[in-house]
């Protein structure tokens, strides 16, 4: 069986496929069945991950060759491209996360989706997402990983716009898949670059010759393709300043939030840094441009969560802002850090988007947290395991996030990056204090008599507690005195660093300082951010309005993008039509408007032009002699 | 030659016509059957073609010679290959669909079934003529029935269907007489040179015609047929032809028609002509691009859903004007995918836009809204159709658009990178047209509206299976294009590089 | 005097009296108002030119009869054309009550 699934891989993303195939074609008339038929393919695709992923993580050879095959999928002089699985802990790794939490949430959406119009319809997109993903995931080709990606993309969208009778979701997916678009300009252009310089997409081939790259190109130009394909992550990893629309895609079911907007379509774009770390460590520029990005985009999507009032809002950000740490990560070169945090942050993630839907189920979608309060008592689990999600994020051990985390900030400092390692650290602390500013307020203080919670069925509250479970136990396959994570993923050589306790426990001090100030603003003394707020009033405002990015790329895509257009439009209207295309025409029509007087209908006048032709024609003859011949004839001759 | 599939292919709708004659015009079920099943049969025996094209022996196959004109050196050769075949496949395919997507036809359907049997046969014909004169002759049987249609049949908005139809005529007409000019100018050098009359197009590429010739005559073919592949700046009749001609023929018109356009600037002016398209690669090139970005942009602007895909549809051919000027393998075979690949898009994009029209009677976007819960199926295939023109991996456009990218950034780079950016632009416009027409809340008044059923879905059936399972086994198509590209390009390569022949 | 006269008589005397009858014929076709007698100039002219075949024959090349024949084939077609024409006149007479040539100018844009 171990055997099977890794040669057999290409299976965990087929058997979506064919699910979504089938509910399409055959059963969506009965959504139950339909449902059966997505978890049934999910779950059998974790099945065959798990099995792949045991036979992965017990063949060392495979850390520094991966398993590879694949068959031709187009072909010609000059440009092969095959599609193929490309196994190796990371992908392993990544098969086995995406199939369990997809499971997961699926399962629990099963609850969360009851009754809705679109049942079928739902779990059809989410099949398709999920092979996608997975496809994504196992892509031994550039292409076929981009093929995968716009394919996550499209699910995306259309699971976005799920609801796509309110105007607020048709834009929003709209939105994302247009960002996501001008992103994957960028990586297409990349893809393009590489194809022409090294004559291949295949990822292993790739790394081969980058390594290898002066033979081909120089590092100006390495670098600028580095950048172009930086760029496909920046949308689809929602890194500033392409991050506009994960907040946005919030308006899909909450169920389409957790899986891919939180624990895994968001990582395809730190998946794919990762699987191009080769070329990012070639081109140090590059490389700097990706660390400062990932630092940069995780304080200031935190800092936009400080303020931000809608649960799911709040919990988008913060996936931004951990998206930023794995970047990070990948920018001082660390895949194991980055690939770690992955990891963990799609368990706490995936766990509190699946609380939020709880809660917001228990609410009927009233999503403001100031609206919501002591919700612990009527949802205790749903309240403990978002609680468990928080301490996960906030970083304090033994929960998964503290494992992770402290590893990109213990890399970031010992890489020598002080300015980064600041800023990290900070959002480290801003993590914990806006998190936990939601937790008290939405599940603590005084209950809202207007709110009458209740706690969901088992079929959504078992995910959770696996989940929770997870987000536990997750981070202990990487504790730095038991790196099995270290050991397995990786790029380059394994180092087992000492465990750094400086870090560690600022770190650990960090997050209890957020939590403990987010318990007294928030618990204690319930009007403090009122005051603060009006203190800072225009910081206050700058955040609350996300720093008005959405507004800044509202007025370019209308008044330039919208302007330029109108003006195309117009040219073409008026100049190449109404000057060219209709003078030609006007020509025409008043030459022969001005020719026609000459058509009296009088065969005399007719006569009288044809004989003063004659005459002319035997007048000039007259004068000149007998007709020469060539005047005829030359012409042609 | 054993069994003239070719012939039955283009007599099969000619029979349809001939039958057609002696029905009773008020027959409407039986007038439409007897359409859909010529052209049934037509697109039946392009599928076997396809698929018995032997692409190891590769070359002409399917050969039928009949002697016509011998002092003109005319003969009817007919023949496909790499290059054809997908083309045939499309306007079979594609004129099937059109069949159906005029179903509902109550006006004089008879007449337009006849008219639209023999616009199908020119336009199969242009594409399975190996002789020039056959060819040009086949491409004049093209232009009267569409003339003929989009005055009775099409509709007027923006601007009215006689303006459009006149325009639409006209700018073919000039092209085909530029067309003209350069055919009988190359053949008569031929006949100098040589001194043995012939009009196939193998046979010319064999004349060692001296390059400022080349040039000039290039520049003749490339104004007829860049005029008929909506070459910026001579698209224009693109949107005002698409939205006044009747589904049917903006369907074949878009899908394929202007498509011999392109595979007449393939087959006839870079292959007999190397060196003249070597010198006008470059304008080609940025007329290309300046195609790509102003349409797009155009587009964006548009209110009148057809004008959206008639602007896209000029867009699009830029992508391919782009692929030809790289003047390299892969270029030239995205190029002529892309060709098949937007036909097939393009076809269910009108026939879609078709059904709204034919239902709402509107195809003012800011009309629209929500339209996706009053007919989820044309939703579907109108989001396919969009899909697939933003160039969606998995679907047929993406693989092409792709190779015509490398072949084109490999020679043009930073010129390239304008066209590329047209993925963004088609993605906001394509969008957004989705977005407003589809989905949003609904309107109560298009609740009466009935979404496509029985005849209704045959277009989206046919054309949507084409657009996915090309889409995701995309050496279907490009083995075969490179089949008929590859030596084709490393003929002229060995004139351009070598220069063997001069 | 007789003989000196009939002596005199060459072909100048020939061609001018054709160019007389064919510039009263052609004054006539051009500027009669009534369409039998543009008929009947156009006769005339056609006969000047017969007098310029016969003339040029008897003058030029005595011996064939190149002239003639052609007298013969113009005096042939001018009969048909005057057979036509009259028709013609006659049915637009019908329709129109009328052989001014003035009423016949629908060929007009």
């Amino acid at each position: 069986m171990v055997e099977f699934s890794m040669t057999h891989a290409w299976l965990v993303p087929l058997l979506p496929f064919l699910a979504f195939a089938v509910i399409v074609f055959l059963t969506r008339p009965w959504k139950m069945l339909s449902a059966l038929v997505s978890v049934g393919a999910m779950a059998a695709g974790f099945v065959i991950s798990a099995y792949a992923a045991y036979g992965v993580f017990t063949s060392h050879s495979l850390i520094e060759k991966s398993l590879e095959y694949s068959v031709r999928w187009f072909s010609m002089p000059g440009l092969n491209i095959d599609v193929g699985v490309k196994l190796d802990p990371t992908s392993a790794m990544m098969l086995f996360m995406v199939t369990l939490v997809a499971s997961l949430i699926q399962i629990y959406s099963i609850g969360y989706m009851r009754g809705e119009k679109g049942f079928s319809t739902f779990f059809a997109y989410m099949s398709l997402f999920g092979a996608s993903m997975l496809l994504l995931v196992i892509s031994s080709n550039l292409l076929e990983m981009f093929v995968a990606w716009e394919g996550v993309g499209l699910c995306s969208y259309l699971l976005i716009g799920f609801y796509n009778h309110k105007i607020s979701a048709r834009e929003a997916a709209k939105k994302a898949f247009v960002t996501c678009r001008i992103a994957d300009f960028g990586l297409l252009l990349g893809m393009l670059a590489l194809q022409i310089i090294f004559g291949t997409l295949n990822i292993t081939e790739l790394g081969e010759k980058i390594a290898n790259f002066e033979l081909y190109t120089n590092a100006a130009t390495l670098t600028l393709v580095a950048v172009l394909v930086f760029l496909g992550p920046i949308g689809k990893s929602g890194q500033f300043p392409l991050h506009v629309w994960l907040p946005d895609a919030m308006e899909g079911p909450t169920p389409v939030s957790a899986l891919i907007h939180a624990a895994t379509m968001v990582v395809a774009g730190v998946y794919l840094v990762g699987r191009m770390l080769f070329m990012f460590l070639e081109v140090p520029e590059a490389q700097q441009l990706v660390a400062v990005t990932g630092a940069f985009t995780a304080l200031f999507a935190a800092s936009i969560a400080l303020t931000q009032r809608e649960i799911k809002r709040i919990l988008a950000y913060s996936t931004i802002s951990q998206l930023g740490y794995m970047m990070l990560a990948l920018g001082v070169g660390s895949l194991t850090a980055s690939m770690f945090h992955l990891w963990t942050h799609a368990f706490f993630k995936a766990l509190m988007f699946l609380a939020a839907g709880s809660v917001l189920t228990a609410l009927h979608h009233k999503a403001d947290i100031w609206e919501m309060g002591g919700l612990i008592k009527k949802m205790p689990v749903t309240g403990a395991t978002f609680a468990v999600g928080g301490l996960a994020i906030a970083g304090i051990p033994p929960f998964a996030g503290f494992w992770s985390k402290d590893e990109i900030l213990s890399l970031t400092l010992s890489g020598g990056h002080p300015v980064l390692f600041f800023m990290a650290a900070l959002t480290a602390f801003l993590t914990a204090f806006y998190m936990w500013r939601l937790i008290f307020l939405a599940f603590f203080g005084k209950e809202k008599p207007e709110n009458h919670p209740q706690e969901s069925p088992p079929v959504m509250t078992v995910p959770l507690l696996i989940l929770a479970f997870l987000s536990l136990v997750g981070g202990l396959v990487g504790t730095p005195w038991f790196p099995f994570w270290g050991e397995w993923i990786r790029f380059g050589e394994f180092h087992h660093a000492a465990p750094d306790y400086t870090v560690m426990i600022l770190s650990v001090i960090l997050g209890v300082i957020g939590i403990g100030l987010a318990y007294k603003m928030y618990v204690k003394d319930v009007s403090a951010e009122q005051r603060l707020a009006e203190r800072f009033r225009p910081v206050y405002t700058l955040l609350y309005n996300k720093y008005y990015i959405d507004e800044i790329y509202m007025w370019f895509n209308h008044t330039l993008v919208d302007g330029a257009a109108k003006a195309m439009y117009l040219f073409d209207i008026y100049v190449v039509d109404g000057i060219f295309i209709n003078g030609i025409g006007a020509i025409t029509r008043d030459t022969g408007s001005a020719l026609r007087v000459f058509q009296t209908g009088r065969l005399q006048n007719y006569a009288l032009v044809f004989f003063l032709g004659v005459l002319a024609v035997a007048v000039i003859l007259a004068i000149t002699g007998p007709a020469p011949a060539g005047l005829v004839w030359g012409g042609v001759r | 030659m054993d069994f003239p599939i070719l012939s039955i292919i283009l007599l099969a709708p000619v029979a349809g016509v001939i039958f057609l004659l002696f029905i009773p015009k008020d027959e409407f079920k039986l007038i439409k059957s007897v359409a859909a099943i010529a052209l049934g049969a037509s697109f039946g025996l392009t599928v076997y073609t396809y698929f018995a094209y032997n692409q190891t022996a590769g070359g002409l196959q399917f050969v039928e010679r009949y002697p016509w004109i011998n002092d003109l050196g005319v003969t009817l050769f007919l023949g496909v290959d790499g290059l054809s075949l997908p083309m045939l496949l499309l306007v079979t395919m594609i004129g099937f669909a059109a069949v159906f997507a005029s179903w509902n036809v109550s006006e004089r359907p008879r007449e337009f079934m006849i008219l639209f049997m023999l616009l199908v046969v020119g336009v199969m014909g242009t594409f399975v003529a190996q002789d020039l004169f056959i060819f040009l002759l086949f491409y004049e049987v093209v232009v009267i029935p569409i003339y003929i249609m989009v005055i009775i049949w099409g509709s007027s908005k923006r601007v009215t269907k006689e303006y459009a139809g006149m325009k639409l005529t006209i700018y073919l007409l000039i092209g085909s007489a530029f067309l003209l000019v350069g055919v009988i100018a190359v053949f008569v050098r031929a006949l100098i040179i040589t001194g043995v009359p012939d009009f196939s197009f193998t046979g010319l590429a064999q004349v060692p015609f001296p390059v400022d010739f080349q040039i000039y005559m290039f520049a003749l073919m490339l104004l007829g047929f860049g005029s008929l592949l909506s070459m910026w700046p001579f698209h224009s009749w693109s949107p005002d032809g698409y939205a006044g001609a009747p589904t049917a023929v903006s369907m074949i018109h878009a899908g394929v028609l202007k498509k011999i356009g392109g595979y007449g600037l393939i087959r006839i002016a870079l292959y007999v002509l190397p060196a003249g398209a070597q010198f006008w690669a470059p304008f080609m090139a940025v007329l290309g691009v300046a195609g790509v970005a102003y349409a797009a942009f155009a587009a964006l602007a548009q209110k009148d859903l057809k004008y959206v895909i008639g602007y896209s549809s000029v867009s699009h051919m830029g992508y391919v004007l782009l692929g030809i000027a790289s003047l390299n393998v892969i270029g030239i075979n995205g190029a002529v995918a892309t060709m098949f690949g937007h036909g097939v898009m393009a076809a269910l994009f009108f026939s879609t836009v078709g059904f709204i029209y034919e239902k709402t009677h509107s195809r003012w976007i800011p009309d629209f809204g929500g339209l996706s819960q009053q007919v989820p199926r044309l939703a579907v295939a109108f989001l396919l159709a969009g899909l697939a023109s933003l160039g969606l991996p998995g679907l047929v456009t993406f693989v092409p658009e792709f190779t015509t990218f490398i072949g084109a950034f490999k020679v043009y780079g930073g010129l390239a990178v304008v066209a590329i950016t047209g993925v963004i632009l088609t993605a906001l416009y394509i969008l957004r047209a989705a977005a407003n027409t589809m989905f949003g809340p609904k309107r109560a008044e298009w609740d009466h509206l009935v979404d496509i059923r029985g005849p209704e879905m045959v277009p989206l059936v046919v054309l949507g299976v084409f657009l996915v399972v090309f889409g995701l086994l995309p050496s279907l198509l490009m083995d075969m294009v490179n089949n008929g590209v590859a030596p084709l390009v490393a003929e002229i390569s060995d004139v351009l590089q070598i220069g063997g022949r001069f | 005097m007789i003989n000196s006269l009939s002596l005199s008589i060459g072909i100048t005397h020939f061609l001018v009296l054709s160019s007389l009858l064919f510039g009263i014929g052609l004054f006539g076709a051009l500027a009669k108002r009534n369409a039998v007698m543009v008929l009947i100039c156009i006769e005339l002219m056609l006969n000047a030119v017969n007098i310029n075949l016969v003339a040029f024959n008897k003058f030029v090349t005595p011996l064939a009869f190149i002239g003639q024949i052609w007298a013969i084939f113009v005096i042939t077609v001018a009969a048909a054309e005057v057979g036509v024409g009259l028709a013609i006149i006659i049915a637009i007479y019908r329709n129109r009550l009328s052989v001014e040539l003035d009423d016949f100018d629908w060929l007009k844009w």
